[in-house]
């Protein structure tokens, strides 16, 4: 995500600049530039190898063309130790979803490694060195397999080499098994070669030699714990807070309630009276487009945590004034519904979709809602900053530490080169960790008071001062002919975009919330218009796991249960229908616009394939018994989204239970091509299915008067134990290498809350269309 | 002012106001980083510690009023129940951020101290009090289930 909008980036202080227009012509031309040259091609070499040549096909991904790429140098990523040890670095951040245990499992595999044998180094905010290091948009696996399984073959080439040097044989006659190097009588341990194998020239990658899936001992297992859990499990794992400074204070800061206004007055008097409590500084607010920006404030340093939250909370600040002061989420959503009753701008046409609704036998006209949701991660944000001699240091729980350092040398003034981040584990990201304002705001107090801080958020403040994923209006229509067959589709999307945080707002979605399930409607219909009609923002909009997808999933997929309900239909049937014959999506010829967007992927790589689609459905109906009879106040219901190139459908049953929606069991089919860490693909889609009972029941961010009204858990609910997705079964299609392996912490959410919806019918009769639905029916 | 408490099988002295929180009294004065910070106000379980053997929520329980009860924190978990539970979450990779799991894993502990074979309802029940937005909740099921085998072994 970020990494789209960088260009898009304005200062605050000068709040003219075009930015936007200028960002979206660059990008769009990129983009459809990018396609044009891979159908002809490519940019990359397209190659088999020698060796086992079947084995190892490169194919391009939108890795390359990340900022700073990818980096495939084996002397950067691993060391190997005289004792044997292999040292390897992990460069993406780590927020549960693994990529931090399974990218360095698949280099341990390719190379040759032990797991047991092999210790990680969570690589700083570095990318001239490690290449992209930005952890969003599921593409660590997406973007990195290939660049691992490189570095671990040529790490296995360099140990064969050393031995054939010390051996004085040729190198086609040494073999590498597990942890060992072996020709003839001859055998060393990795550790014997060490100090020869790092010396050796690093081979071209025409020279390697991949291994065959047969020979994986990690990849495609899942057999490989994550890397920390020991750590996890003991208390010793270090997270964001966990980082302790000699000397380190810490601060927790009054932010304005609603965004933009500035402190006009405060009295600390109250504060300053508690012990522990040293100082007060004021931080200036900020408005958007403001990117990541810290909001401003008052903020109270104290010698510690506890009178840190309590000075602040002593603190009488009056706000000033600030042009969202009016904003009221609920009449904000009343009006983005009738908002989307209005043609809005065209981004897809297909067909001649006015016509299709003249003739039309019946049209269906539905509109889905969702109010805002913030993260809510465990760890609230914080940070440590130490700004000392003209260099600043920081240790911060952050999705993308380049771009944190990047952000963070520009509010302090600094050169890049002067600062340094190091990335802690992170307790949760799903997007928030991606803006890394607290850690801004670290740096900033760190280099005003001249000692190390941490700024600690309260869940307050988490929950209040979020970047929130956007409230939306739905709107789709649908012509049906006199055969019930549906000929016409309008989808109308109306939600305050992402951009207005990072450019003047101009009240429409941008291509990349477009390319999340709206346009790319994968649905075999010869009339079909997309449009998107105007919605302000007035909040920080951000980005939450699966993005504008959620909200187009829980539309279209309640909308093809509820057509099937208008049509007669079996909801699995119409779907199938809907999504009509197996074939890839042509955009060029579909009346996508050009620019397009498929999660920064080559079209052509990642095509929208319905078969796959299709497949998915099929596979999760059928294991929940699709069909079956359930009994009074149960029901089964379906949905199936691809997003982030992953396809997964949802079958999920609900039970009502005096009253309140239960979900005894949930099948989750996935579709991620090479399936590279099945445990972790498990563990992403069942908590796939909980986030998005979560989502479904509970998730509402509502303003009044501009200012968030919840606070904390108990009015920003969570599924707990006590009702939780009881079973979670995850069904993973099987594909060899050669099938692009595509990433899962996101894809998981979409389909989740309409499934849980559609089931909800099934069993009572009653549609809900608005997110969140409350636990009660 | 000095408050003196039982923490992990010794007694400490720390400098801190009585109404301070024990979590933080954990965190910021003894180095103890295992207990976690969620939510200040006994409603996700991520600081929970053991007082007695008995889960609490540490971000609610002031220093002073500790009264000579005995606090364990993760760091220091022991027992039979302890090494089951974490034998069982390591064998069933439970976590995925792992944030809130050393509330989980206390919370656990407490409740096979208590009761060796809990049912569903029983684990549903105990658990109640610990959020986790990874959602783990169905494998942290299975691990206490997995854990009540270990011990009775």
């Amino acid at each position: 995500m970020l990494n789209y909008l960088q260009d898009a980036r304005v200062i605050p202080a000068a709040p003219t600049a075009p930015a936007r227009d200028v960002a979206i012509v660059n990008l769009s031309l990129d983009v459809s530039r990018r396609s044009f040259l891979a159908g002809a091609g490519g940019a990359l070499t397209v190659a088999a190898f020698a060796g086992s040549a079947e084995a190892f096909i490169r194919y391009p991904t939108g890795g390359e063309t990340m900022p700073h790429g990818l980096r495939t140098d084996p002397l950067t990523f691993v060391t190997l130790h005289g004792d044997g040890s292999v040292e390897i670095v992990a460069h993406r951040a780590e927020m549960g979803q693994g990529a931090r245990t399974s990218l360095p499992m698949v280099l341990a595999d390719e190379m040759g490694a032990d797991w047991d044998q092999v210790s990680l180094r969570q690589a700083p905010g570095d990318e001239a060195t490690y290449g992209n290091q930005d952890t969003d948009g599921s593409r660590s696996m997406r973007h990195h397999l290939q660049t691992m399984r490189q570095i671990g073959a040529s790490i296995r080439h360099m140990l064969a080499s050393a031995a054939a040097q010390k051996w004085e044989v040729e190198v086609s006659a040494v073999e590498v098994g597990v942890h060992e190097v072996k020709s003839g009588e001859n055998t060393a341990g990795f550790g014997e070669l060490a100090e020869l194998a790092m010396r050796q020239p690093v081979p071209d990658f025409e020279a390697l030699n991949f291994k065959d899936a047969a020979d994986f001992r990690y990849i495609g297992t899942g057999d490989v714990s994550i890397y920390d859990i020991r750590d996890i499990t003991t208390g010793k794992a270090i997270y964001g807070a966990d980082v302790m400074l000699p000397g380190m204070k810490v601060a927790v800061i009054a932010r304005p309630p609603v965004v933009g206004a500035e402190p006009t007055a405060f009295d600390s008097a109250d504060a300053e009276e508690i012990p522990g409590v040293e100082r007060i500084e004021t931080l200036p607010s900020s408005i958007p487009p403001a990117k990541f920006a810290p909001l401003g404030g008052v903020a109270v340093i104290a010698s510690n945590t506890d009178a840190a939250i309590k000075g602040r909370d002593a603190l009488k600040v009056t706000w000033g004034d600030s042009p969202h002061a009016s904003y009221n989420s609920e009449a904000y959503l009343a009006e983005m519904r009738e908002t989307a009753k209005q043609p809005g701008q065209v981004l897809r046409e297909e067909g001649d979709v006015d016509a299709a609704f003249a003739g039309a036998a019946k049209t269906v006209t539905r509109q889905y809602a969702q109010a805002h949701m913030v993260h809510a991660t465990m760890e609230p944000p914080v940070a440590v900053a130490q700004v000392a001699n003209g260099k600043a240091e920081i240790w911060a729980p952050v999705q993308s530490p380049y771009g944190a350092r990047q952000d963070i040398a520009a509010a302090l003034g600094m050169p890049v080169a002067d600062v340094t981040v190091h990335m802690t584990l992170l307790g949760g990201g799903f997007g928030r960790k991606s803006k890394c304002d607290y850690a801004i705001e670290a740096a900033l107090l760190s280099q005003k008071i001249g000692a190390p801080v941490k700024v600690q958020w309260t869940r307050e403040d988490d929950i209040r001062h979020g970047f929130n994923h956007t409230t939306s209006v739905e709107r789709i229509e649908a012509a049906v002919d006199a055969d019930g067959k549906v000929v016409g589709w309008r989808h109308n999307s109306v939600a305050p975009s992402i951009l207005s945080t990072f450019a003047p707002d101009s009240g429409h979605q941008f291509f990349i919330e477009n390319g999340m399930g709206h346009i790319d409607v994968p649905f075999e219909i010869p009339n079909l218009r997309c449009e998107n009609g105007k919605a302000m923002a007035h909040a920080r909009i951000g980005w939450f796991r699966a993005v504008s997808n959620v909200p187009r999933a829980w539309a279209i997929q309640s909308f093809a249960a509820e057509l099937a309900e208008e049509l007669g239909k079996d909801q699995k049937e119409m779907l199938l229908e809907l999504i009509g014959s197996d074939r890839k999506l042509d955009p060029p010829t579909q009346g996508f616009p050009e620019n397009f967007w498929d999660y920064g992927e080559v079209y052509e790589e990642y095509p929208i394939d319905t078969a796959r689609l299709k497949n998915v459905l099929n596979l999760a109906a059928d294991k929940s018994g699709w069909g079956a009879e359930a009994p009074d106040g149960e029901g089964w219901g379906l949905a199936v989204h691809r997003s982030f190139v992953t396809y997964v459908a949802t079958a999920a049953k609900v039970k009502i239970v005096d009253g309140q929606i239960t979900v005894p069991e949930v099948h989750m089919a996935v579709d991620c091509g090479f399936a590279v860490n099945p445990e972790r693909i498990r563990s992403q889609m069942e908590g796939a299915a909980v986030m998005g009972m979560t989502l479904a029941l509970h998730s509402a961010i509502t303003y009044e008067d501009g200012a968030v009204v919840q606070s904390n858990y108990h009015d920003y609910e969570m599924v707990r134990s006590t009702n939780f997705p009881q079973v979670v079964h995850t069904h993973i299609v099987e594909h060899p290498f050669s099938v692009h392996a595509s990433g899962v912490g996101e894809p998981g959410v979409p389909p989740v809350a309409p499934a849980i919806a559609n089931a909800v019918f099934n069993a009572t009769g009653k549609r809900l269309r608005d997110l969140p639905f409350g636990e009660s029916i | 002012m000095t408050v003196s408490f039982r923490l992990n099988g010794e007694t400490v002295s720390v400098e801190t106001p009585p109404d301070t929180p024990l979590l933080w009294v954990l965190r910021d004065e003894l180095d103890l980083t295992g207990t976690k910070f969620g939510c200040g106000v006994a409603s996700c379980g991520a600081c929970t510690v053991h007082v007695n053997g008995e889960p609490v929520r540490s971000c609610v329980t002031a220093v002073g009023d500790l009264d000579g009860g005995e606090v364990t924190t993760i760091e220091a978990a022991d027992g039979a129940a302890a090494k089951a539970v974490q034998a069982a979450w390591r064998e069933l990779d439970v976590v995925q951020c792992g944030y809130c799991q050393s509330g989980q894993i206390m919370s656990a502990i407490g409740l096979l101290s208590e009761n060796a074979k809990p049912s569903d309802e029983d684990i549903d029940g105990a658990m109640a009090g610990n959020v986790c937005r990874c959602a783990t909740y169905v494998r942290i099921r299975a691990a206490i289930h997995r854990a009540a085998e270990i011990m009775e072994a």
